[in-house]
């Protein structure tokens, strides 16, 4: 046993409804205990969505443990098939469902028998995968489901259309920035003539099977989700995948540069009208991408040479590290992934980069090497931020796991020349927050507190109930000066003249101060 | 003494959304102050805790999670020393009166003995482990507070009340907030019966809150259970009466009534003006005190929330249902003529909560509109089309389905707010009917609505 209260990745049942709810006429069905279907909540609340979530729970109750939850899976299954007509199905198992050892995919099979929709049971465990390996793992699923049956049925097509195309694989929803991520992609490669084949998982599990094949490659912008189902597709359609995260100015460039290559190998026929990007990368780099100029620019002089701590998910701890550095000047002392699965790939990726590269996923640790450390400034999680707010570092915020502010309305794209933008931006913010923090410090430090509770106190003729002192302690801090001010008024109004908690309290009630 | 037909109630799938009970645990021990409770789960548990609880957890949480991992699962017989390990981390360098043991689905799944592991440590380390079992298959979201409360009601110092009657004169253990001045009503009333032990976990802000209230009635609160620390706990024994101060602490009232011979009052829950008054009218005479002035006090309040009353009047609302305070929390919007179709709850402990589901309808009457059905272990599915056929001007529902409402047209008020918020009293009664009307304020005209003032034309998404 393993003690904890915080972590970086959810458990696998959180990954596969992700999957499943980011696709369309999907649905995904867990059988776990009352209340573990807090994926639903997640995704209307972070995310804002519109539509109920597709994902219900076949609940696991005392009854279910007694004899066996066959009976509950089938008839969930049936009910949702019914009721949603989604085209797939995807029952998940949880830690529960993985204890009782019981043999999902066979009752899956069964349900598939009364039901018009397509089964799929999600092929996770919650002991041995994480929530981001159960997403990757399910996306192959559901791009393995759809060629399987349609080669099955003899209507696979596999050809190549004429105009280059691509699959975008694994921009779920419940990522940071996924949303973005994803239409930056599409501009990306509609700026090189590049068109959208099919966006997976948004349409993975509907309509055409004979889709996925014709495309020239696919392109994986997140390592952690879709890898899996872009090697398939390789092996399976010799559909070419480019696993390069397009992040930063030269990390982009190296990823058209690697679409180039790939729409030459796919159709040599097409390659009569020479494709060369060069012109492009040129004219992107020096006028979309504001990232290359300013670390030119004066005013960023003094983040030059500055240290910072990087950690996050591989693909994001291992961008943020060779940004700063290759583009920015900036020395990454720590740059951690709590991706242990990957960690070799973010070694070699981050090597020479920076100073030390810790994996981990306790979050103590991390926080004791940023103690370690003391850098100006740190880059990573909402966990990661909560340290930087203990020790007072200033923070930037990335990948996963994120609270709803790394929702935005905004568009933040973290891939592609307006990606570089915003990395820059989330890069140099912390540290002129820094240095403007630092500064007022020498000279005295903000005055927040002379500001905020100066309260009159002349002619004060009142007298307060020590109890009554107590009690402003428990009301929160930020309606304490405004609670305080009107209980005076009401008691100068009301000629009282000894504050006890009653009064207080009182005063509450009639202004509502709450 | 007037009699009510008994309200009618259906039962569905028990297909609703609902917070785990373990939510509620990392809750009521953030109101326990020195004990960290250590919930024995997995990833899931934590994953969970750490969402839910969501700002709560970057603060230094008083929880911690002993995750199984796989080798753990399959009933290993190491548990007690694999247990024992995290034990020293959660204390920390905390310096804790008593540790809390949760128990999850795994731990019930894989037998896992919580209860008969508890002792050894708990003499190896001299902290007490106060064990609750707060899984998801036998108890909803609220429940587990209840689960965790009974299980510290049995570590409540036993004294009987009955043979030292002079005891209740002296300060009560927890809060030690005294009257300033007894308001009428000799002592010697007092004495003939001992004060009340209301049960269940306020936020520290409201416990004195509601406490004023018998003060003025010259009731004595002889502790809160649970209290603000471990060692407030107050000392139980024959004769106590303990009164609900929330709808759900069934076990925690009952469990312990057997086993200490404590006394229960029925009363509904002190939330709203009305729920307050029946409330103190249920405990004072139990303690043998005359009840004074708690209708004018009522009628006061409900006075001086007339501005948001009048929001709610003639208005329909949906309670979808996730946690046992619906029917408490519809029954002041049903006194102020709001139409209430369906009031889901995850559960009704019908003995708990007679006192309950008669006023709402007793109120109905008085106020003449239709008796509201229950609905127990509501169906969400069911409830969305039911909700769509019946277009409520509110639904108090869960967060699952909150945006989404939202997005067809139906105000929503997110159902755990009132979990959290302070509703007990007469304070609180304004602040309640404020967080309650603000969904339906947001739309008024007069307020800037975004859904038909932002945009000029039809927008509406049910179209
Ligand atoms: S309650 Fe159970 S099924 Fe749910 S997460 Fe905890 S251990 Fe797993």
């Amino acid at each position: 046993m393993k003690p904890a209260h915080r972590m970086h990745a959810g458990p696998a049942h959180i990954g596969t409804p992700r999957i499943a709810s980011s696709s369309k006429n999907a649905h995904a069905t867990t059988h776990a205990p009352l209340g573990d279907d807090y994926s639903n909540v997640m995704r209307p609340m972070l995310e804002r969505d519109r539509d109920f979530t597709p994902v219900t729970a076949s609940t696991v109750d005392r009854h279910v443990l007694a004899r066996g939850s066959q009976e509950e899976v089938v008839e969930n299954t049936t009910r949702k098939g019914k009721e949603e007509r989604p085209d797939s199905i995807t029952p998940t198992p949880t830690c529960t469902s993985s204890i009782l050892q019981e043999d999902l995919q066979h009752f899956v099979r069964g349900a598939s028998i009364t039901s018009d929709s397509d089964a799929i049971p999600a092929d996770v465990n919650h002991y041995r995968v994480d929530e981001s390996q159960a997403a990757d793992g399910t996306s192959e699923q559901a791009i393995r489901h759809h060629p399987n049956k349609a080669r099955r049925q003899g209507t696979l097509g596999r050809s190549p259309v004429n105009v280059p195309s691509a699959n975008t694989i694994g921009t779920p929803t419940l990522g940071s920035h996924n949303q973005h991520d994803c239409r930056e992609l599409k501009r990306s490669l509609r700026g090189i003539g590049i068109g959208i084949n099919q966006i997976v998982p948004e349409g993975a599990l509907i309509g055409n099977p004979h889709n996925p094949p014709k495309a020239r490659f696919n392109p994986v912008p997140h390592r952690e989700v879709g890898l899996m189902a872009a090697v398939y597709s390789d092996e399976e359609f010799g559909t070419p995948c480019i696993s390069t995260t397009p992040a930063g100015i030269v990390e982009t460039a190296e990823w058209i540069r690697q679409t180039q290559e790939r729409v030459g190998k796919r159709s040599p026929a097409s390659l009569e009208e020479k494709v060369d990007h060069e012109l492009y990368i040129d004219q992107q780099t020096r006028s979309v991408s504001q990232a290359a100029r300013s670390p030119r620019s004066i005013d960023r002089q003094n983040s030059v040479g500055k240290r910072a701590v990087v950690f996050g998910d591989a693909t994001h701890a291992t961008a943020m590290t060779k940004v700063p550095s290759r583009e920015m000047g900036i020395r990454v002392c720590r740059a951690g992934t709590y991706c242990k699965h990957d960690a070799e790939w973010s070694n070699e990726q981050a090597r020479g980069f920076c100073d030390e590269i810790p994996v981990t996923d306790d979050h103590t640790e991390v926080g004791d090497t940023i103690g370690r450390v003391e850098p100006p400034a740190i880059s990573g999680t909402q966990m990661e931020r909560h340290v930087g707010k203990r020790l007072d570092i200033p923070r930037g915020v990335t990948p996963s796991p994120v609270h709803i502010q790394n929702f935005p309305s905004g568009y933040r794209p973290f891939p592609g020349y307006e990606g570089t933008n915003q990395i820059a931006d989330s890069v140099y913010n912390p540290h002129t927050l820094g240095t403007e923090d630092h500064l007022p410090d020498i000279f005295g430090g903000h005055d927040i507190e002379g500001v905020t509770e100066s309260l009159p106190t002349e002619q004060d003729s009142l007298i307060r109930n020590p109890e009554s002192q107590l009690k402003p302690s428990q009301i929160p801090r930020s309606v304490r000066g405004k609670t305080k001010v009107k209980t005076e008024e009401s008691a100068r109004r009301n000629g009282i003249t000894n504050i006890t908690i009653e009064v207080i309290y009182a005063a509450r009630e009639i202004l509502g101060t709450r | 003494m007037k009699r009510f037909e008994t309200p009618t109630f259906e039962r569905e799938t028990g297909n609703y959304h609902t917070s785990r009970p373990i939510s509620r645990v990392a809750r009521s021990y953030q109101k326990i102050e020195d004990s960290p409770s250590l919930v024995v789960g997995t990833k899931t548990c934590g994953y969970f805790l750490q969402n839910a609880p969501g700002a709560t957890v970057p603060a230094e949480p008083r929880y911690a999670m002993a995750e199984p991992e796989e080798g753990d699962t399959p009933a290993k017989p190491n548990d007690y020393g694999e247990s024992k390990r995290p034990c020293p981390r959660v204390i920390g360098n905390r310096d804790p009166s008593a540790t809390a043991r949760t128990g999850t689905r795994t731990t019930e799944v894989i037998k896992m003995d919580l209860e008969g592991m508890a002792p050894k440590p708990e003499s190896e380390i001299g902290v007490p482990i106060v064990v609750a079992r707060a899984n998801g298959p036998d108890h909803a979201f609220a429940q587990g507070e209840d689960t965790a409360s009974a299980a510290t009601a049995h570590r409540c110092a036993e004294r009987d009340l009955v043979d030292k009657r002079d005891q209740p004169l002296q300060s009560p253990p927890s809060q030690g907030a005294e009257p300033s001045e007894p308001v009428t009503v000799p002592s010697a009333n007092r004495e003939t019966n001992p004060p009340p032990v209301p049960l269940g976990s306020l936020p520290p802000t409201v416990a004195p809150q509601s406490n004023p209230e018998p003060k003025r009635q010259s009731v004595r609160v002889w502790g809160w259970l649970p209290a603000q620390s471990y060692t407030a706990l107050p000392p139980l024994g024959a004769g106590v009466y303990v009164c609900g101060a929330n709808p759900f602490p069934s076990r925690t009232a009952t469990t312990p009534m057997r086993r200490r011979k404590r006394r229960l009052i029925g009363a509904p829950s002190p939330t709203g003006p009305d729920g307050t008054r029946a409330w103190i009218e249920k405990i004072c005479p139990a303690s043998g005190v005359r009840t004074q002035g708690s209708k004018e006090r009522e009628r006061q309040v409900r006075e001086g929330s007339k501005d948001y009353l009048d929001s709610v009047r003639g208005k329909p609302v949906f309670f979808a249902g996730d946690n046992p305070l619906e029917v408490s929390l519809a029954r002041s919007p049903i006194r102020r003529g709001t139409v209430v179709y369906e009031i889901g709850i995850p559960y009704m402990d019908k003995r708990h909560q007679a006192a309950e589901p008669a006023p709402s309808r007793d109120t109905c009457k008085d106020v003449r509109i239709p008796v509201p059905r229950i609905v127990e272990k509501p169906d969400n599915y069911d409830q969305i089309q039911r909700m769509r056929e019946s277009r409520p001007d509110l639904a108090i529902t869960g967060m699952a389905n909150a945006n989404p409402s939202e997005a067809r047209g139906i105000d929503t008020k997110r159902s755990v707010e009132s979990t959290f918020a302070q509703i007990h009293g007469f304070t609180n009664a304004r602040g309640v009917l404020q967080s309650v009307t603000r969904s339906l304020r947001r739309n008024d005209p007069g307020d800037s609505g975004w859904a038909a003032n932002l945009v000029k034309g039809d927008n509406n998404p049910m179209q």
